[in-house]
């Protein structure tokens, strides 16, 4: 049985075009194909990724374009249907930057500050990306 | 009046969204047809490493056709080609020491090997500098 892991991702739209996704949330998602248990919260600026129909334009450089923008709420989606992974955010984090709940992508899971110890609690470890 | 920009790179391919703002913003002055200096150091010097190599994305599903992996090495080449045609020029000087420390000597012709003195007659030859530094 794998240990279960927690993984705070706090680290948000870093490299995301270059890389066309989430550096942690692909780790995550490869990692669970060979039988990692994984759950994430979602905390400070990445709680962005949670909002449904976001999006960027492919960059472009003279003749040069890029065809595969990162989707990042399409990624969390997938996170969580495909690969069976929890996905939490903070709620506090999700006020503070005036999103509206009715504006997350479904299935993500809304967490208090003050009851992170107990999410803690269930996990072996604990990774703060 | 045409215009001359230098501006200088710190990080390194995939590890920030800086080059991609960068590369946005040498993109419209090459349109405009303006001569750019970029100094690449540190990490940024292997923004022209030719040996770059796209990838497929297991995770998206994708093979490396569908997923068409951004290079950064494409994108200098383009940014060179893209300057040619609006009657500018790009004189791009990868970090000589740099280079060396990271083994990427390798460039995209047309991008060339300097040192700090290039920086400073590259500035002292410019209309502007403009610093994107790694934080």
């Amino acid at each position: 049985m794998a240990k279960k892991t927690l993984n705070i991702i706090e680290s948000a739209y870093r490299a995301v075009m270059e890389e066309q996704d989430d550096t942690i949330m692909w780790l995550l998602a490869a990692m669970a194909g060979a039988g990692a248990q994984h759950t994430v919260v979602l905390r400070g600026n990445a709680v962005n990724y949670a909002v449904a129909g976001q999006g960027a334009p492919g960059l472009t450089v003279g003749d040069w374009k890029q065809t595969q923008a990162p989707k990042m709420d399409r990624d969390l989606v997938d996170l969580m249907e495909k690969r069976k992974i929890p996905v939490y955010v903070i709620e506090e984090d999700v006020a503070e930057r005036g999103i509206d709940r009715g504006e997350l992508v479904p299935g993500v899971k809304l967490v208090s500050r003050t009851a992170l110890p107990g999410l803690f609690a269930e996990h072996a470890l604990i990774s703060h990306w | 009046m045409k215009k001359t920009l230098t501006i200088a790179l710190m990080d390194p391919p995939y590890e920030s969204e800086n080059l991609t703002t960068a590369f946005r913003i040498l993109n419209v002055a090459a349109g405009r047809g303006y001569d750019l200096n970029v100094f690449a150091y540190e990490g940024a010097s292997g923004l022209a490493f030719v040996r770059q190599t796209p990838h497929p994305n297991p995770v998206h599903g994708k093979n490396v056709a569908e997923e068409n992996h951004p290079t950064t090495k494409d994108q200098v080449a383009a940014l060179l080609a893209e300057a040619e045609r609006h009657g500018g020029k790009v004189d791009w000087v990868n970090c000589g020491m740099c280079v060396d420390e990271r083994g990427v000597g390798d460039f995209v012709p047309g991008t060339r090997r300097g040192s700090p003195a290039d920086l400073h007659a590259l500035t002292e030859a410019s209309d502007n500098l403009l610093v994107i530094p790694t934080k």
